[in-house]
């Protein structure tokens, strides 16, 4: 096929970039060339609108032993273990092909951190839908979730927390974004950086076949009308095959065999090739015909952008072929010495005895293009006057019972119980709670983890919206008991050439900034999916915050349930009522309008400091932080999950009820205290200057509030419970 | 006492049940599908996971591999043969327990604490138990014990069900049952009583810090009754 501007624009390229090409190149690609340009130049792989202010994010400090720019961030937890983890995205797949979309999502992410020699410990996932209501959602959450659990399950690393959430901007786009945590010893870290002359470059893993072809592609551009004719550029996953790579892998590295290993990811050979010569200042020649292929007859241009799963790109020291390859053999995996490294600085492709491509590597990695893309702020909405009289004909039990069975307040039991928690054996909290904890195996010490995000609050206003996720991330972190430590971050918007959305991201990006700076909760590794868009209708913006954190002692985490009958129940931290943008004025008052509550980062840290403080001290027995919903959709959990009651004390002076119990002000945990350490604790609360309100008792079976609420925790619980699985059944 | 954890290539419950074994005093030796022979062992385990892909169906390739038929020899000579999870799906595969394990009833993968009531005392490894109720941990896709009205006529009679699905009371009915099995099988000896499988996992449930200690039980009582 002659190569012209039109196949350029199929592929994925403007027509402006295609002329840069022939420019830098000065000669027309031949077709395998212009594919290499259109998997490298796209938006997944390049980063090309984004990278201007990614670089930006505040990436560094001491816990960090790898930022971002490798297969995924290294956090360091003491005693020479480090955490490698990761988030990203598999949108655009999982819309058109719900169960492989997400396996595939479970099954890149995990290679991304055994890339880097951590064996993986825990996976996460935050998923997003269109509205209950719409055709779509009930079959893409089934294919969705049953697509997590089928990877995961088989591989055996436990799903240990996770997020759902349903609204109509994901009616034409869901977003399905997947976490997987590693631990590696921080001595014996793998990278991706190829060094050294005229070394072999080894293939393993699956076989090649023709499916994803243009994946990458796919996911940088919009989807319209005939989105089910692209069902054949989602990949196949095989959990089993990546069990077993996973395993040789790690044997492997168990000496020093291996220089440089990368996971064919998005873009498959393409981009694992050009970045390891990339990041080695190399050059690399591949022979395409020694590549193993599970279809006959498959050209360098299929071969070249192949998206099959489970495969490794290698680069080994020369002579350790034989011993590389007995590893393989034993694990029943293809393995092909398929090239060299080279001081060519260019990649170059053989196949049948005839060079097929030559590209300096530059051109693809250094060269591709970057836009400053023209972006529009988001002004604070004005805050609302909710007119109070109203509220008062509105029951406050009813409106707990009806915020508790919201779609997306509801307990999600029916996705988790799919997903393999316990394998193992080191889970040791499970999803549910704040974040999911899991030991590190053999040691004193667990890690924590959450994902969140706020994409109503996004929406209203970016700025603020970016702030309040990290601060959220934060906060669940603590209250399990854990030191936050480091964020990853999976950034999904609309599409960047539209001024609103590129200002959503650039603001968004700008509030994570800030808030990650302030905290010393650095981001070491993320991804970005733009284009979540269908027929000229964006998502909301949703960048999803991934949040790690370290109990030195495991015997101190944290759970939500209440403990014991007496105790003391505190809110600590400021409630002024804060109703704008809260699921109160959503589903009571239908008011949709206002600004997200403010972020005050000093009080961010100062109160989630002190409640570490008082974790640490052992003087609180249960928390939970108060976020959607408000105080009493918080405290209703907590009485859920431990079966107790509460007694809540009358509301001091003129403070509005309904402000009070559903107002979403940041920056409040609530926490459970036995009487006899009740000195300590106000002392230390004294201490740090932190406001705390003595919200109530544990006390019997029912939450009661003065006349207004006397509800069973058995009642609140079926309201709580149930909304999932009988959407699901119905 | 001495016992093997086979490892089969999807095997991924063979550490946990390591840890598990050790923990309580087991000498535990891992031994690869690809081996000959296994060394000399009073028990044999087959850990949970998805043997071969569990492509073709569950358990089915992995009866079939190298290592099996030293197992089958084992057993057939008296040894204990212990299948969690995947490994009674290959022991049911091997013939050297009867019925099989069908999809799960509501047709998903269930991860949950359950409730098993041990229905017969008298093999090595429920004699004597203290608790006739336990609460452990399932975590499968197909755990749907079945089998056609003479095998259940012949296990009831010969006292073959090990444990049932049942609450904390042990009631077991079909609120109690998680999978759809037939009579709330979770588990189920052979005539000798020597090789047991079930679906419910106990080397989850060995401290508090974890889904609960039931599956401490139930290692513990296996070496008091080889002592």
């Amino acid at each position: 096929m002659e190569v012209t501007e039109a196949v350029a624009v199929d592929h994925g390229l403007k027509k402006e970039e295609f002329s840069k090409i022939c420019e830098l190149l000065k000669r027309t690609p031949n077709l395998t060339e212009l594919a290499i340009f259109s998997a490298m130049w796209n938006e997944h792989c390049s980063y090309k609108s984004s990278k201007k202010h990614l670089k930006k994010m505040h990436t560094k400090g001491k816990q960090v032993i790898q930022g971002p720019g490798e297969n995924a961030g290294v956090i360091d937890i003491g005693d020479d273990d480090a955490i490698v983890f990761k988030i990203e995205s598999h949108n655009h797949p999982s819309f058109i092909e719900p169960y492989q979309g997400a396996a595939t999502g479970v099954g890149g992410i995990m290679r991304d951190v055994f890339t880097m020699g951590a064996r993986p410990i825990a996976n996460l996932n935050s998923i997003h839908f269109g509205s209950p209501q719409h055709k779509k959602t009930r079959n893409l959450l089934r294919g969705v979730v049953k697509g997590i659990g089928g990877y995961g399950n088989c591989i055996g690393v436990p799903t240990i927390a996770g997020q759902t959430t349903f609204d109509e901007s994901y009616n034409g786009n869901i977003l399905v974004n997947a976490m997987t945590l590693g631990l590696v010893n921080k001595n014996k870290i793998f990278y991706s950086k190829a060094a050294g002359l005229d070394k072999p470059v080894i293939y393993v893993g699956s076989k090649t076949g023709r499916d994803g072809i243009h994946g990458a592609s796919m996911a940088s551009a919009t989807f319209d009308d005939k989105i089910e004719e692209k069902k054949p550029t989602v990949q196949v996953g095989d959990p089993f095959t990546e069990k077993l790579l996973l395993e040789a892998c790690l044997e492997l590295m168990a000496d020093n065999s291996i220089i440089a290993i990368q996971d064919m990811g998005a873009a498959g050979l393409t981009s694992s090739s050009v970045e390891m010569a990339s990041k080695g200042n190399l050059g690399i020649e591949l022979n395409l015909s020694e590549v193993p292929c599970r279809e006959e007859k498959m050209t360098p241009y299929e071969i070249m952008l192949s998206e099959s799963q489970e495969r490794m790109l290698i680069v080994l020291e020369k002579g350790k072929e034989e011993h590389a390859k007995k590893i393989f053999d034993k694990w029943n995996l293809d393995f092909a010495v398929i090239g060299k490294t080279t001081n060519s600085k260019k990649i170059e492709l053989i196949f049948d005895n005839k060079k097929v491509a030559e590209i300096p590597i530059d051109l693809l990695a250094e060269n591709a293009p970057i836009y400053d893309r023209p972006w529009k702020k988001t002004k604070l909405p004005q805050k609302l006057k909710f007119d109070k009289d109203e509220f008062k004909s509105l029951k406050l039990s009813d409106c707990l019972k009806k915020i508790l069975s919201n779609s997306n307040i509801s307990d999600k039991k029916w996705i988790w119980d799919q997903y393999d928690h316990t394998v193992m054996g080191d889970t040791i909290q499970k999803p549910g709670g704040d974040a999911g904890v899991v030991r590190v195996h053999g040691t004193n010490k667990a890690v924590a983890a959450s994902v969140d995000s706020s994409a109503l609050y996004c929406f209203s206003h970016p700025l603020t919206g970016g702030k309040q996720i990290v601060c959220e991330s934060y906060r669940n972190l603590i209250s399990v008991g854990a030191k936050p430590i480091a964020i990853t971050n999976c950034l999904n918007f609309g599409n960047p050439e539209k001024e609103k959305n590129m200002g959503e991201f650039v603001e968004c990006v700008e509030g994570i900034t800030e808030a990650s700076k302030y905290l010393d909760f650095p981001v070491v590794s993320g991804n970005v999916s733009f284009y979540n868009e269908t027929k000229d209708k964006g998502i909301k913006p949703t960048p999803t915050i991934g949040g790690v954190g370290l109990i030195s002692d495991y015997q101190q985490m944290l759970t939500m349930d209440f403990k014991t009958e007496g105790n003391l129940v505190y809110v600590i931290g400021k409630t002024d009522g804060y109703l704008d943008q809260s699921i109160f004025a959503r589903e009571l008052l239908n008011e949709k309008k206002g600004p997200p509550p403010t972020v005050n980062l000093f009080n961010e840290k100062n109160i989630g400091e002190t409640v570490l403080d008082l974790a640490r001290k052992n003087l609180i027995v249960s928390c939970h932080d108060v976020s959607l919903g408000g105080i009493l959709i918080a405290v209703s959990k907590m009485c859920i999950k431990g079966k107790k009651g509460i007694k809540i004390n009358t509301l001091k002076g003129l403070t509005n009820k309904y402000e009070y119990f559903f107002g979403e002000d940041q920056a409040r945990y609530i926490v459970e205290i036995p009487k006899a350490s009740l000195k300590k604790v106000n002392d230390i609360l004294n201490k740090y200057s932190v406001h705390f309100d003595e919200l109530g008792t544990v006390n019997g079976q029912s939450i009661e509030y003065k006349d207004d609420i006397n509800l069973p925790i058995e009642e609140l619980a079926d309201a709580h419970k149930y909304w999932l699985k009988k959407y699901m059944d119905s | 006492m001495r016992s093997s954890v086979i490892i089969f290539p999807g095997s991924n419950c063979d550490r946990d049940m390591d840890v598990a074994l050790k923990k309580f005093g087991f000498k535990n030796q891992m031994v690869w599908h690809n081996d000959q022979s296994i060394p000399k062992s009073d028990l044999i385990v087959l850990p949970g996971g998805f043997s071969y892909g569990d492509y073709l169906r569950c358990g089915s390739i992995a009866s079939k591999s190298k290592i099996i038929k030293s197992v089958i020899d084992f057993a057939n000579s008296g040894g204990l043969v212990l299948g969690i999870c995947n490994g009674f799906q290959i022991l049911t595969e091997t013939g050297l327990l009867t019925g099989i394990l069908q999809q799960n009833k509501f047709l998903n993968f269930i991860c949950s604490n359950v409730y098993v009531k041990v229905k017969d005392k008298q093999n090595k490894y429920f004699k004597d138990l203290k608790k006739d109720v336990l609460e452990l941990h399932i975590a499968h896709n197909e755990g749907n014990y079945f089998c056609n009205d003479d095998e259940l006529k012949s296990l009831e009679d010969n006292n073959q069900i090990a444990v049932t699905y049942c609450g904390e009371d042990g009631t077991e009915n079909e609120t109690t049952n998680p999978n759809g099995a037939i009579k709330n099988i979770a588990g189920i000896l052979n005539k000798n009583k020597n090789v047991l499988g079930m679906m419910p996992h106990p080397e989850r449930m060995i401290d508090k810090y974890l889904s609960g200690e039931d599956g401490s039980l139930f290692f513990k009582n296996i070496l008091d009754n080889f002592k």
